[in-house]
Order: C-alpha cells, then sequence, then structure tokens
C-alpha cells in the first residue's frame, strides 16, 4: 500500500498545475468580460469576394 | 425568416428600426428614416460589412440626433489622457460606447479593420460597453478612429470623468477570484484527505493517518493565512475602532479552528478541523463575491464633470482652438455651437442664445437671453453659435459650486444593514457561551475545558449567518436588475425596506421628457388644421416645431407673405386665408395667457389655442395613490407651479408640493425631513437635484436612458420601471423578512451545535456534516424565498 504516497503526491501536483494555469488565466484578464467571447464564436467568417481579389 | 424580414422592411428603417417618415431615404431597396441611418448603411455596404444586418433585423442606434464634433482630440495634452498605451508606431485606445447592445454590434467593432486598415486590431468588452482599439498612430489619427466608429453610428461617449476612472481598474475582483480558488483547492483536496478518516481506518492503515492529516494541516496554511486574510484584517480594525461585525466571529472561529487543529494533529490526538475550515472560508468568500456584483457600464458616482464636455472652443487672435475645460480663465472668449453645453459662467458677447436649462434648474422652458447677460454653466444651447466671454473658472461656476458643498466632501454614512446589528449581540453572546462552557468544565477536566471552549467557537462560526444576507440580497438584485431598476450595492435594498417618505423631482421624473403634448382647446375643420401645420412648419421655433409634430400632417399648401417674430409669433397667408399664431399680446387679443399658449387667428376670427402640455409618466397616478397609503409625499420642482392644481391629487397636503426650489432649496429640504426622523428616498433626474440625491436616505435618479448622464446616487430606474416602484419597495421588504427568517434558521444549527460543543463532544465529523449543510440549507432557502417573493410581488 505503499503506493498511495507517490501517488497522493502526484494527484496534488497535477490539482496544483490546473490550480495555477486557473490563476495565470485569472490573472491575465481571461475572467473580465464572460460574455463576448460566447457570441464571438459563432460569428462566420466572410467569403472573400473574388471582384474584390481583381480590383 | 425571409418574409418576416420583408415585412419589416417596408414600415420601419433598415438600420435602426425607427417607423418611415413618408418621403423616406432609399438606397439600394431598403428604406431608411434618416439620412443619418442611410450613410451608415452605405459605409458598410462598400466595405462588404453588411452581415452586420444578418446578425440582428435593425440592429443600429437612431442617427437622428447630430454627432458630436472631435475636434478637441487633435490636442496632443487631451489626446495623452485617453489613450491606454502608445508608442511611435502604435496606439491602444478603450472607449466607452453606449450604444452596444447587441451581436451585431459586437461583429461590426471587431471588424473595423476592414473599413479603415490602418487599425490593426479592435476588441469588444459587451458587459462593459468597451471597445479597445489598436490603431497605427503614423497613417491615422486619434480624431479620425473616433470619428470613423462616429460614422458608423457607434459614438464614443467621452468626458473628463470616465477618463480617471477608466484608470483604476477591477483588481480586487480578481483578487477574490483567486483567493476562492485557493480556497477552493485546498478544500477539494483536503476533502479527500479526510473522507478516509469520516469512515474510519483499518488497523493496517494506521500509518496513512498521521501521513493524510499532515498534508491536510499543509493545505489549511494558505487558506488560513491568503484566502482568510481579509476576514483577520477586517476584524482587527473594527475591533480596534470599537466595532463588533460579523468577522470577528468568523475569524475568531477560523482562528481558533486552525490553532487547536494544528494541536491534535501535532500531538497526534485526532483530525483536527481542518475540512471544516477550508469549506467555511470557501463558502463565506462565495458569499461576498455573489455580493460584489457590480454593473461595469453604469457609474453611480457621476457628478458635473461628466455631464460637462472635454474641450470647449477658444477664439484667441481671430482663430479657433479647442481648450480642455480645466484650463479655462477668466476673460476667455469662447464659443459655443448649437446643441453644445455653457461649461462656466459666461457674458454673452455674440448671437443669439436661447437655452435649455432644463437639467441644471429643472425649468423646462426654454430661456432666451440678450447681449450683455450673465449666463450660469449648465445651459444648453438652442439656436445658433454664440460667442461668450468666461467670468469665472469652471471649477468656480454657479453649478460646480455645489459640489463643493460640504454634503459632497464628507462619506455617506454606511447603511446599517441587518447583518451588521445581529453580530453585534450574535458575538457577545457566543462569546458568552465559550467562557460558560470553558468554566464549567475547568474544574473537573482542564482538556475538556479547552475542547468545549475551542468547539463552541468553532461551531458557532457564523457561517451560515455570513451567507444569509449575500444570498437574499444578491438574488433580489438580479430581480431588480430584470427590472430595470439598478441598484449601487445590496446594503441599499435594506434601506429601500425603511423609506417612510418619498419626494419628487418634477421636470424629466415624474414627467415625460419625450412626450409633451398639446392640447387644444376650441374648434378647428381638419382643414384649418392643414393650414396651420403648414404654416408652422417655416418656423425653428420649438413650439412650432411640435406643433408641426403633433398635427402630423403632411406638406401640403405654400405659404405667402410669412413674417415670424421670434419668440412671439408667426403670420402668413395659406390657401388665401390670412393666419395668426402666437401669444396674445403679439395678437392684439385678450386672453390670458397661461404657461406656453399658443392663440389662432384664422382671417382675425378667433378659433382657440393650443397649450403645450407636460404629460405624467405612464402609472404616476398609480404609483402615488399607492405608495400615498403608507408614505408621506412630497414635490420638489425647479420649475414655476403652472402645473399646481394637477398635482394636487396626487399629494396629500397642499404644502408637500414646492416649486421654484433652488438645488440648494432641495438639499435643505430633505435635511429638514431627516431631522424629523424620517427616512428619505429622493428620486430626481437633474444635476439639480444631485445636492438632494445624494443628502437623502436614498436617491434614485430616473432616467429614460440608462447610458445618458444620471447625477451621482444610491440606484438608477428606468424611466419604463416606474410604476414598479411600490412594487419594488414591497420587495425589498420581503428580502428583509427573508434575511430575519434565515438568520433564524442558522441560529437552530447554532443551537444543534452547541448542544454537542458544550459537553466537550463535538466530534470534527460531526462540525464537517453540520457546517456545509446549514450553508446549502441557507443558499436554498434564501435563493428560492426570494423567488417566491418576487413571484408573489409581479417581478419575475
Amino acid at each position: 500500500m505503499n503506493i498511495i504516497y507517490p501517488l497522493l503526491g502526484l494527484s496534488i501536483v497535477i490539482a496544483l498545475l490546473f490550480l495555477g494555469a486557473f490563476l495565470w488565466a485569472n490573472k491575465s484578464g481571461q475572467h473580465d468580460d464572460m460574455y463576448t467571447p460566447s457570441v464571438r464564436i459563432l460569428f462566420d467568417d466572410q467569403p472573400e469576394e473574388p471582384n474584390d481579389q481583381q480590383t | 425568416m425571409n418574409e418576416q424580414l420583408n415585412i419589416s422592411i417596408d414600415t420601419q428603417c433598415y438600420h435602426c428600426g425607427d417607423s418611415l417618415p413618408l418621403s423616406a431615404f432609399q438606397a439600394d431597396d431598403k428604406q431608411f428614416c434618416c439620412a443619418g441611418c442611410k450613410s451608415v448603411y452605405l459605409i458598410l455596404s462598400d466595405h462588404q460589412l453588411s452581415s452586420y444586418y444578418v446578425y440582428n433585423a435593425v440592429p443600429g442606434a437612431s442617427q437622428k440626433k447630430k454627432a458630436a464634433h472631435f475636434d478637441y482630440l487633435d490636442e496632443p495634452a487631451i489626446a495623452a489622457e485617453l489613450v491606454d498605451y502608445t508608442d511611435d508606431h502604435t496606439t491602444v485606445l478603450s472607449l466607452y460606447i453606449p450604444a452596444i447592445h447587441c451581436s451585431s454590434c459586437i461583429w461590426l467593432l471587431e471588424n473595423l479593420y476592414k473599413i479603415n486598415p490602418n487599425i490593426t486590431a479592435s476588441r469588444t468588452d459587451f458587459p462593459k460597453k468597451q471597445v479597445t482599439v489598436t490603431f497605427r498612430n503614423q497613417q491615422i489619427s486619434l480624431r479620425q478612429v473616433v470619428e470613423l466608429l462616429s460614422s458608423v453610428g457607434y459614438e464614443p461617449l467621452i468626458s473628463l470623468q470616465d477618463m480617471v476612472k477608466k484608470q483604476q481598474s477591477d483588481h480586487s475582483e480578481r483578487n477574490l477570484v483567486t483567493k476562492i480558488a485557493v480556497a477552493g483547492f485546498c478544500f477539494a483536496n483536503v476533502m479527500m484527505l479526510s473522507f478516509p478518516d469520516y469512515f474510519g481506518f483499518a488497523a493496517f492503515e494506521q500509518n496513512f493517518k498521521s501521513f493524510f492529516n499532515w498534508i491536510n494541516l499543509a493545505l489549511g496554511v494558505p487558506v488560513l493565512l491568503y484566502s482568510a486574510r481579509d476576514y483577520f484584517i477586517s476584524a482587527w480594525t473594527n475591533l480596534k475602532n470599537g466595532i463588533l461585525n460579523l468577522d470577528f466571529p468568523l475569524a475568531l472561529g477560523i482562528a481558533v479552528m486552525f490553532i487547536r487543529s494544528a494541536i491534535e494533529i501535532i500531538t497526534q490526538s485526532g483530525p483536527g478541523f481542518i475540512d471544516t475550515l477550508c469549506s467555511l472560508v470557501f463558502f463565506i468568500l462565495i458569499g461576498k463575491w455573489m455580493q460584489q456584483r457590480t454593473y461595469h457600464y453604469l457609474s453611480f458616482e457621476r457628478d458635473y464633470r461628466s455631464y460637462f464636455p472635454v474641450a470647449v472652443t477658444c477664439i484667441a487672435d481671430g482663430k479657433e482652438r479647442q481648450a480642455p475645460l480645466n484650463e479655462l480663465k477668466r476673460g476667455d472668449r469662447i464659443l459655443i455651437r448649437s446643441n453644445e453645453i455653457i461649461p462656466a459662467d459666461a457674458i454673452l458677447l455674440k448671437g443669439e442664445a436661447r437655452l435649455d436649462f432644463s437639467f441644471v434648474t429643472g425649468e423646462s422652458l426654454a430661456v432666451e437671453k440678450v447681449l450683455g447677460e450673465v449666463i450660469y454653466a449648465g445651459g444648453r444651447q438652442l439656436m445658433g453659435a454664440i460667442e461668450l466671454e468666461v467670468l469665472k473658472p469652471v471649477s468656480q461656476s454657479y453649478l460646480t459650486k455645489l459640489w463643493n458643498n460640504e454634503t459632497f466632501a464628507a462619506e455617506k454614512d454606511p447603511i446599517q444593514t441587518f447583518s451588521n446589528t445581529a453580530s453585534k449581540y450574535f458575538s457577545i453572546a457566543l462569546l458568552l457561551i465559550a467562557s460558560a462552557a470553558g468554566l464549567f468544565w475547568i474544574n473537573t477536566d482542564l482538556n475538556k475545558a479547552a475542547a468545549a471552549f475551542t468547539a463552541v467557537l468553532i461551531i458557532a462560526c457564523p457561517c451560515a449567518l455570513a451567507l444569509s444576507s449575500p444570498f437574499t440580497l444578491a438574488a433580489v438584485l438580479s430581480i431588480f436588475d430584470k427590472n430595470k431598476f439598478y441598484l449601487k450595492s445590496t446594503a441599499v435594498i435594506e434601506e429601500l425596506a425603511r423609506i417612510s417618505t418619498v419626494v419628487f423631482d418634477k421636470t424629466g421624473t415624474i414627467t415625460n421628457p419625450e412626450a409633451s403634448g398639446f392640447e387644444f382647446k376650441g374648434t378647428l375643420r381638419p382643414e384649418e388644421k392643414q393650414m396651420l401645420s403648414d404654416l408652422a412648419r417655416n418656423s425653428g421655433h420649438p413650439l412650432s416645431r411640435e406643433l408641426v409634430k403633433w398635427l402630423d400632417l403632411p406638406a401640403l399648401y405654400p405659404v405667402n407673405l410669412y413674417r415670424e417674430q421670434v419668440g412671439r409669433g408667426i403670420t402668413g397667408t395659406v390657401n388665401g386665408q390670412e393666419l395668426r399664431i402666437g401669444s396674445a399680446a403679439f395678437l392684439g387679443i385678450s386672453v390670458k395667457d397661461k404657461g406656453s399658449v399658443v392663440h389662432v387667428l384664422i382671417d382675425d376670427c378667433y378659433c382657440g389655442y393650443f397649450r403645450s402640455e407636460q404629460r405624467w409618466r405612464p402609472g404616476f397616478k398609480e404609483l402615488a395613490l399607492k405608495l400615498g397609503q403608507d408614505k408621506d409625499l412630497h414635490l420638489l420642482s425647479g420649475d414655476q407651479d403652472q402645473d399646481r392644481e394637477l398635482l394636487t391629487p396626487f399629494f396629500q397636503r397642499i404644502q408637500q408640493m414646492h416649486f421654484r426650489q433652488s438645488p440648494q432649496d432641495k438639499l435643505d429640504y430633505i435635511l429638514n425631513l431627516q431631522d424629523q426622523g424620517q427616512k428619505v428616498m429622493m428620486l430626481g433626474d437633474g444635476l439639480n437635484d444631485a445636492g438632494a440625491l445624494r443628502q437623502s436616505n436614498l436617491g434614485v435618479a430616473v432616467t429614460d436612458d440608462i447610458n445618458n448622464f444620471s447625477p451621482g446616487c444610491d440606484a438608477i430606474l428606468d424611466g419604463t420601471a416606474f410604476d414598479k416602484l411600490p412594487r419594488f419597495m414591497r420587495l425589498a421588504k420581503d428580502a428583509v423578512k427573508v434575511i430575519h427568517m434565515s438568520f433564524l434558521i442558522s441560529v437552530l444549527y447554532n443551537v444543534i451545535g452547541l448542544f454537542f460543543a458544550v459537553q466537550g463532544l463535538l466530534s470534527p465529523l460531526m462540525a464537517a456534516i453540520l457546517m456545509p449543510l446549514s450553508t446549502v440549507t441557507i443558499i436554498l432557502f434564501t435563493t428560492l424565498s426570494a423567488r417566491f417573493y418576487a413571484r408573489k410581488n409581479n417581478l419575475l
């Protein structure tokens, strides 16, 4: 059962990585605007009009 | 979908959705209500940005109002204050744009580069109604960027105060989220490691026990030192000032919990209470976060600085120059164009001044001034351009002096909340019970005495209590929000429940500024109405224009021999008949004038008169009757008393209506009411109410467009929700009731816990169950009952 020790350590380290990722995201301002990205992702890219490139 | 679109195109403007005038503007096969909307459409279609109209039907804002001019943005000093970042090539600029309201707005504002490739990036923050634009400053100037935004219908709002505000970023909220994340992380891991202990270790697992406990203790340290730090600081500073608030028992409970756990774990005598500690901190931080939710796009702190423009046109040596307002000094010559605001007390030197002071004085009729007269700051010029000489700098003008009043210097007393009052007694009772339990055991068993003393402090740690107010109030706040009533903080709800007196401003608050209409006394045939409309169409006088709008007839007859005496009346021959309309003195008839009256003479035959009347906001009658049942209603108006008779039915006693009140009078009146022990709610809208709004216990700004300027206040009420006010007040009362009930529930839980704690029998498992159980009960109870009462009051 001694495997518990390294496993426990590992699980906490992994959890710490996620915590760190969250804190980093929070610090860089990712959670400042919780609404706009949800709209932004629904916009379609417009097809380039062929006339455009000729002129 | 397509069919629907076609129908709407036929009847409304393709850009903004307003109804079309008779001769609509056309472009491609689309119809527009005004030239502004059409030009926005043309710009967008020229740059292949027509998708703007695909994401939403009629996404644009009406372009009928004339755009402001942005010359002042060329001044380096002003520009430097506006930008976020700038170097030799790029500039980053954040702008507040009130018109942002839908997904099309986001899409267009993020595709600005298609219109001008020198804008390298633009990003919208929808909740804050902000756009951050990055552009090449060598190729395009700040002013051109703003003008580009303006040309596509997204005019940014730039004011002195908002510029300052922008610099204070919202770091405190991010910090709180970090604290919650740390507490949550520790809570989850501690729970994982505590579960084996709840179920009991087998004999061969005993060596894990102390290992798990040690990790628990280690995980408890960041929660104690980082996440819960604010509670210790707050409890300590409050204690120094002799205040016992809820933070004190919280901090005490947390500290005792940690110390006792540390001792138990180090001496290997027990598992400690680290699990309870982490869950407690995690939950109360979430409660705090719920309470701190703010409206980013609303400002409750506005004063005259956001009403005034950023810069004004100065004339020096025959040249026009843009000068920032604070550089304006005595003797400067300034140019005010139509629709601009006069920023400082000044003398009229040139031009015809016709000023709208309604926002400053509450007087709804425009004021005319002649050359050499002093004009006070805050008026809006309605006619052409005028030139003025500044008498006093902006900071010493009549209007701004109001802000130097001591009411504004002093911090408003914090609102007394229920949880603050209750926690005082709670803390004292808690300390008494803890010491009593400790003293009871001290002679028989010292260990048991310590255990009982600490157990009381731990189990009575008012977690549920600390959550009952935030969760109830946050739920009510979001219900208010859905009904277009925006509060500055949750504490305002409790204040709303206590209000005993309601004071109304008149102009703009109980009257609807947009919906003033006419009534005609006398008889007019349709033919005569048509002639009147044609005659009045020629005049630029506001009354004539309103008359034309009210009659709503297309132009038909040409007018001959048209003559106008400004401000008095107009004459002309229409369809062979002589029409004369205007004031009694102008027409030479002996009828008593009252207010804004337009008499009508057709071929020297008196037909009657039009009277401009202000309309009450919809629902005002019912509101006044309902509120009047248990509250004192007062009226304070800066206006003349022509409406006194109309208003008498709404106010119980005639001496509760006061007209011709200066801003200072209003403030003093509120003070006087408060001295009589009344809790006063003031409803106002203009700068003239700012003092009274600030002085009252609860200042509510009533506005038809929440993005427009509203003076500093505790709450902003959208004009369309005006009639819901009695229901809002009832819900606030119910919210306080819910807080009281949830307080009882949490005390009940505490009593159960205390029953075991005083006997020194509290096991960590019991604490770990009791604490989250009470928390979840409170969260469920408060949110559900807040919704229940909202439904009962018809607000959901």
